[in-house]
């Protein structure tokens, strides 16, 4: 039995406007969970019954952000103005703000990988099937997306989904 | 620090997700994917859930009749494209403000009546020409929609009338004048009855 999509959104929100952060800076999140959610909206009469809603979101999350990636680099704006909104990015000066950098200065790959293991939680089979490729790869993406975070934080622990 | 959901989670979160589900709800409406609108509003017989779709009023549930249930069986039988997008309900929810302060004794509002079919809608649509502050009872209303025998089967209609209040089945009683069953409990029906006595 498929629930109310008001549902789907109290329960998964909160979710992907935090991949869509990671993915894409607190500038273009709210747009870009905005367009994944009418999208979502659009397509959910035929999202099968026993599907997981929140790797249906992620993935169309992922391909919104895409198209945001896309157009940014075809425009001369950096990338990196992520952190210039210090209320959005929790208490200024406690080293939240280096995180957001160090996570935007990631290549897109491995930066999606890690969104999508830690912040979302999938699985990386999952992961796979939204970036393309084997697990084994996205596998990799991840680790090596945290292993360069760690570089920059040492003392960073993991927390994430069993892969 | 350990980087986890949390990381990315900010102090305003909370502020920032509704006032995205508000940007949600008026982008589905000018994109015609609001199937179902919804809200919950207080009123003296308790909290009342309207939902409408896009051509009426389709639905008023009480809360002992548990909205999250309506929910699924509004997802289920009329569509899952289901939001909580109050403003598609201001009208009735107006209405139903004016009723309970004695303002209004009948309502205006374009109504869906696609969650009843057969016997019971040709009960549920006559209930309105019972007038305010009267009643009838279960066989009159039976006689009236020309099956003097259906006494029972106009009982279940009343029982599952999906718009209680618009459709007035408090104002029907069972023969010997006492209140009998109603969907939002007697102490509704009662309630409803001495409102519409008074005014």
């Amino acid at each position: 039995m498929k629930q109310p999509f008001e549902k789907v959104v109290e329960q998964h929100g909160g979710t992907v406007l935090r991949v869509c952060r990671v993915i894409l800076g607190v500038h273009d999140a709210e747009d870009a969970w905005s367009e994944t959610f009418i999208a979502a909206l659009r397509a959910y009469p035929d999202l099968p019954d026993d599907a997981n809603a929140e790797a249906w979101l992620v993935t169309i999350a992922h391909r919104k952000a895409i198209d945001v990636l896309r157009s940014r680099k075809r425009q001369p704006a950096p990338f990196g103005d992520v952190p210039d909104a210090p209320t959005t990015l929790g208490v200024p000066g406690d080293g939240d703000g280096d995180l957001w950098q160090a996570v935007a200065a990631l290549p897109d790959k491995q930066r999606q990988a890690v969104a999508y293991h830690y912040v979302a939680g999938l699985a990386y089979a999952e992961i796979a099937a939204i970036l393309g490729g084997s697990t084994d790869a996205a596998r990799r993406a991840a680790a090596d997306g945290i292993k360069s975070l760690r570089k920059k934080y040492p003392g960073a622990a993991m927390e994430g989904a069993p892969s | 620090m350990s980087i986890s959901t949390d990381s990315f989670a900010s102090p305003d979160d909370a502020g920032t997700l509704s006032r995205l589900q508000r940007r949600l709800e008026l982008a589905a409406e000018a994109e015609g994917l609001l199937d179902v609108a919804y809200t919950i509003v207080d009123s003296p017989v308790g909290s009342l859930l309207l939902a409408a779709t896009p051509k009426g009023l389709v639905r008023v549930a009480y809360d002992i009749e548990n909205h999250d249930r309506v929910l699924d069986t509004l997802a289920q039988r009329v569509s899952p494209r289901v939001l909580r997008a109050p403003r598609r309900l201001d009208p009735a929810a107006r209405e139903l403000a004016e009723y309970f302060d004695g303002r209004r004794r009948a309502f205006d509002l374009p109504l869906d009546l696609s969650l009843s079919s057969g016997f019971r809608l040709l009960v549920q649509r006559q209930l309105p020409s019972i007038g305010y502050g009267q009643t009838r009872s279960y066989r009159q209303v039976a006689e009236l929609v020309g099956n003097p025998k259906a006494v029972r089967a106009v009982g279940t209609a009343c029982a599952t009338n999906p718009l209680p209040l618009v459709l007035p089945c408090h104002r029907v009683l069972r023969n010997d004048g006492t209140p009998g069953g109603y969907v939002g409990g007697l102490s509704a029906k009662t309630a409803l009855l001495s409102l519409e006595a008074a005014a």
